[in-house]
């Protein structure tokens, strides 16, 4: 074997790592150091001529093994293995020795940080004589595409991707698509109104020959990956043959539970126990409330939906069904919950009549809503003044940190519609700051204050009913400091609209681990990287799209959708994808057939051999977790990549001196 | 059941009816105050804005005494009592600063404390030592058809929330509800300030604030506000009066103690509870309890 010959190189970052590590002196004493042939160092190793770097002296100094002292493997390490590769080096020759986040980031001394980017880097020196040339495995790509969410996200993707022929299974939980977006009564700042222009989209994606609509499903295992996910997808019994169903609705009128309140409209208006969300809907089909239904529960019922029902599509004994799917790519579009501002008791939700939020206001002002569209209190009459309250539950500690992005402008948007409706009505806008930052954003702010609308600039403090004067009696009184008249007011009003944060939905969490991703500190999913990868997660084939990712406005959704549908098309359009080679192997000779790793391996990778009585890794199942590796009592299993040996060597580096 | 007992210097002077009535209704409940040895005071309101590390360290010392006293949880009755020992054991907890420096002044009067004496409020104790279904059950005279505004006030649960919830608590809305009273529960001033040391230094403001808290304990038919702050206490009750002359209104309402109402359930007499002590007339109050 060809003795080793190293090149180091170390990254200056900017002044990233080089405002903190004294560069000259670890690449001084890397250069003394045992196998290291060339040390070198350089402002910005991942631009080209820092790439070019690696490639001359592999090509030119026969150098045959490369650590890169920069960034997280997770940010460059594709990038200086490619470099490598195509120099004609084995990719997997070359490692990152991570002196930015694991050290010039995090040391505050400039001593020390030198010494630790040495110790770091010395681990990899010492690594790489064991590191072997491995091969990435090619493993053939399923062409189909899951989305998962049929709000405007996951239409959008949908549409997108089957407009280039591909297969794609739309899965939502409700019983139609639509998402937040089937709620808004208009679109800020061009009010369009919102069914107009989602409504075709919907009706799209239901007609889509390449789109199979899986309404009123959830997803309940994922296993795979890139290229090939395996799905479990619960369709939930709606107890009504939707073959034959044709969304006439008959049965609605008929049903005796008139009472239940509509999810659609908020709690606002009801719904009866068989019920179809809304007009629109997508799938136009019925669905019975098991919770609700009369005969479902085992009480008596004359069951007039059956009666009622021309095509016989009624069917009691409906169960849920399991349904397994193949897909290549994976798109998440799993929307968000508004902020529940019944959390902050200062603001009287629940407590106090008409105070209410920012989507029960969507559905008052939408003319297909519960009250016709008609702006009204309680007690039916229309409101003489109406405070509007931002930033309930976002941008404060005590909740959550994050702006929300949306709230100033459907604010705004609320003014007008009250404005529009009831001209006479004072409205008030309680602000902390306005953001309006889209294309026509601050011309609708301006317009908004040409409309006679009250800008106060202050944080509500308070709603209360507790009047101090004649003409609070009887009304809500919003407390609040107005910070640009520096005083504390008391604004009477009959309605309070809390425009309520946009939250990660409640589950998102599991989601993401059923899915295998993360959610970053602020609960939404994570992307793989916020600036250049934000539709793509750390799992190579997932994408994510909308508001599950963060806060973001209808435009934004339908730009994200779009990038997500491109990054999955950019996958499965090809007949074959490479993944990792650092998977498990187990050496038959030494396995002594235990069965304990095959119980532990999360990916059902591992299958016992009866006939050799050994356990067997199947490669393209393996996900290189390792779990196989440290459970084994005989230390038989080993990963490529994090083979004993190099860990060992690389501790040893780390510990030298 | 047993307890260490901080009264704290109030309770000695204008809200000595607060520590009557707890000695009373603590008897009554078979739970036994064990007073802190030569305790002081809490380092509250005046010592905490002005010197704040002073005010640690005046805590810490009543912490050292109950930590040597016995093993038992801390009681206190008054809420700024309350918020100020349980803020010195978290500062102690959470800063390494603070805990030098308040160690050094115990070690100074030969006195160590380790920062990890539970402090309760007495509310705290009610409602979760004893509970609220084994209070229902020891009652005698149910408060039946007494209309009751809790006042917590502005120090009871803020800023820490430790057992209710800071800006709209609710454990004493319960306890009246186990003990028969029909509760305000939106009572919205419940957590509000009474205006406290300001009535001293700017009486309209604070007149301000308790006119507030008067008008909605009456508006919303209230028979009688209860208070667990001898400072709350001694303004909503005491300063009726200036309220009235400054606002043009005519109150005249029975503010109590909680535990003096809570007391006159348990079948404690209104004497034992320092009931007559109250400076507007409690009398129709009792007399409103079904015997």
């Amino acid at each position: 074997m060809a003795e080793d010959r190293i090149a180091v190189y170390f990254c200056h970052c900017g002044s990233n790592i080089a405002g903190k590590v004294d560069v000259d002196k670890v690449v001084a004493w890397a250069a003394e150091q045992p196998n290291v042939a060339i040390a070198r160092e350089y402002k910005y190793m991942c631009s080209d001529p820092g790439q070019d770097l690696i490639k001359e002296d592999i090509q030119q100094h026969g150098i045959n093994r490369v650590v890169v002292a920069a960034c997280s493997p997770t940010m460059h390490e594709p990038t200086f293995r490619k470099a490598a590769a195509a120099a004609g080096l084995n990719p997997y020759l070359l490692q990152m020795a991570n002196v930015r986040e694991h050290c010039s980031w995090v040391t505050v001394d400039k001593g020390e940080a030198t010494e630790k980017a040495k110790r770091i880097l010395n681990a990899q020196i010492h690594r790489l004589p064991f590191n072997e040339a491995l091969d990435p495995i090619e493993v053939p790509v399923n062409p189909a595409v899951l989305v998962v969410g049929g709000g405007i996200a996951g239409i959008e993707a949908a549409l997108k991707l089957a407009a280039t022929g591909k297969k794609v299974y739309l899965v939502e939980k409700n019983p139609s698509i639509g998402g937040h977006m089937a709620m808004f009564d208009k679109t800020f700042p061009t009010l369009d109104c919102a069914a107009c222009i989602l409504t075709p989209k919907m009706s799209a994606a239901g007609k889509d020959p390449n789109i199979e609509l899986m309404a009123y499903s959830e997803v309940v295992e994922v296993d795979g990956y890139v290229g090939n996910f395996k799905v479990k997808v619960k369709k939930k019994a709606r107890f009504v043959n939707t073959d034959t169903c044709t969304g006439c609705a008959a049965c609605l009128e008929t049903c005796v539970v008139r009472k239940v309140p509509s999810e659609f409209d908020q709690g606002l208006g009801k719904r009866s126990a068989i019920y179809i969300p809304f007009p629109q809907a997508v799938p136009l089909r019925a669905t019975i409330d098991a919770e609700k239904c009369l005969t479902l529960k085992g009480k008596k019922c004359k069951q007039p939906c059956v009666t009622s029902c021309g095509p016989g599509a009624i069917d009691f004994e409906q169960k849920d069904e399991l349904v397994e799917l193949e897909v290549g790519a994976i798109i998440m579009a799993t929307g968000f919950e508004l902020w529940d501002p019944g959390q902050d008791a200062r603001y009287g939700y629940g407590r106090l009549d008409n105070v209410i939020t920012s989507l029960e206001f969507e559905r008052i002002s939408n003319a297909s809503g519960p009250t016709n569209g008609e702006i009204v209190c309680k007690n039916g009459e229309p409101p003489k003044s109406v405070a509007i309250l931002h930033c309930i539950g976002s941008r404060d500690l005590n909740y959550q940190e994050h702006c929300s992005r949306v709230c100033c402008m459907y604010s705004l948007k609320f003014s007008h519609l009250i404005k529009e409706h009831l001209p006479d009505t004072e409205v008030y806008e309680l602000y902390i700051d306005m953001r309006c930052f889209g294309k026509g954003y601050e011309e609708f702010y301006r317009r908004l204050m040409d409309e006679g609308v009250h800008m106060v600039r202050g944080r509500a403090a308070e709603v209360t009913d507790l009047a101090m004067s004649p003409e609070e009696e009887g009304r809500l009184i919003v407390k609040t400091e107005d910070t640009l008249l520096g005083i504390v007011r008391r604004i009477p009003a009959d309605m309070v609209i809390l425009s309520s944060g946009l939250a990660p939905a409640k589950d998102a969490k599991a989601v993401s681990q059923t899915f295998g991703f993360g959610c970053s500190g602020d609960g939404f999913f994570l992307e793989r990287h916020p600036k250049l990868e934000p539709v793509s997660t750390i799992t190579d084939g997932i994408f994510i799209a909308g508001c599950c990712q963060y806060p973001k406005d209808i435009p934004d959704t339908v730009a994200q959708a779009g990038a997500a549908a491109a990054g999955a098309l950019a996958l499965v359009d090809n007949p074959t994808v490479k993944v990792e080679p650092t998977i498990s192997y187990i050496d038959p000779e030494k396995c002594a057939g235990c069965h304990i790793c095959v119980g532990l391996c999360p990916h059902v990778a591992i299958r016992y051999n009866e006939e050799l009585k050994v356990a067997e890794v199947i490669t393209a199942a393996c996900k290189g977790c390792g779990v196989c590796v440290a459970a084994c009592g005989s230390n038989v299993p080993q990963q490529h990549g994090y083979l004993d040996n190099q860990i060992f060597a690389e501790i040893e580096g780390a510990m030298a001196f | 059941m047993r307890y260490l007992y901080y009264p704290g210097c109030s309770a000695e002077a204008t809200g000595k009816a607060y520590d009557i009535s707890t000695r009373a209704l603590m008897g009554k409940l078979g739970v036994e105050l064990v007073e802190l040895d030569d305790w002081n005071c809490c380092g509250a309101t005046s010592y905490f804005s002005v010197r704040e590390l002073d005010s640690f360290a005046i805590a810490a010392r009543n912490l050292a005494i109950a930590e040597k006293q016995g093993d038992e949880d801390l009681c206190v009755i008054c809420n700024a009592c309350y918020t100020t020992l349980a803020k010195t054991n978290r500062y102690m907890a959470e800063s390494a600063e603070v805990r030098e420096a308040v160690s050094g002044a115990l070690g100074a009067v030969d006195r160590t404390y380790s920062g990890n004496k539970p402090v309760r409020h007495i509310m705290d104790v009610l409602v979760n030592d004893i509970g609220l279904e084994a209070l229902g059950e020891k009652v005698t005279r149910r408060l039946t058809g007494l209309k009751v505004a809790c006042y917590y006030g502005c120090q009871y649960s803020r800023p820490m929330g430790d057992f209710d919830d800071p800006e709209f608590p609710v454990t004493m809305d319960k306890f009246f509800q186990a003990l028969g009273a029909e509760v305000i529960t939106d009572f919205a001033g419940k957590a509000k300030c009474c205006g406290g040391m300001m009535m001293l230094t700017k009486e309209e403001g604070a007149l301000r604030m308790c006119h507030e808290l008067l008008k909605g304990a009456h508006d919303a038919g209230a028979d009688v506000i209860v208070c667990a702050c001898p400072l709350c206490e001694m303004n909503v009750e005491g300063y009726q009066p200036r309220v009235n002359k400054t606002f043009g209104t005519n109150f005249d309402m029975p503010v109590m103690y909680f535990t003096q109402l809570a007391g006159l359930a348990f079948g404690a007499d209104p004497k034992q509870l320092a009931i007559d002590k109250q400076i507007v007339s409690c009398d129709r109050v009792v007399a409103a309890i079904p015997a």
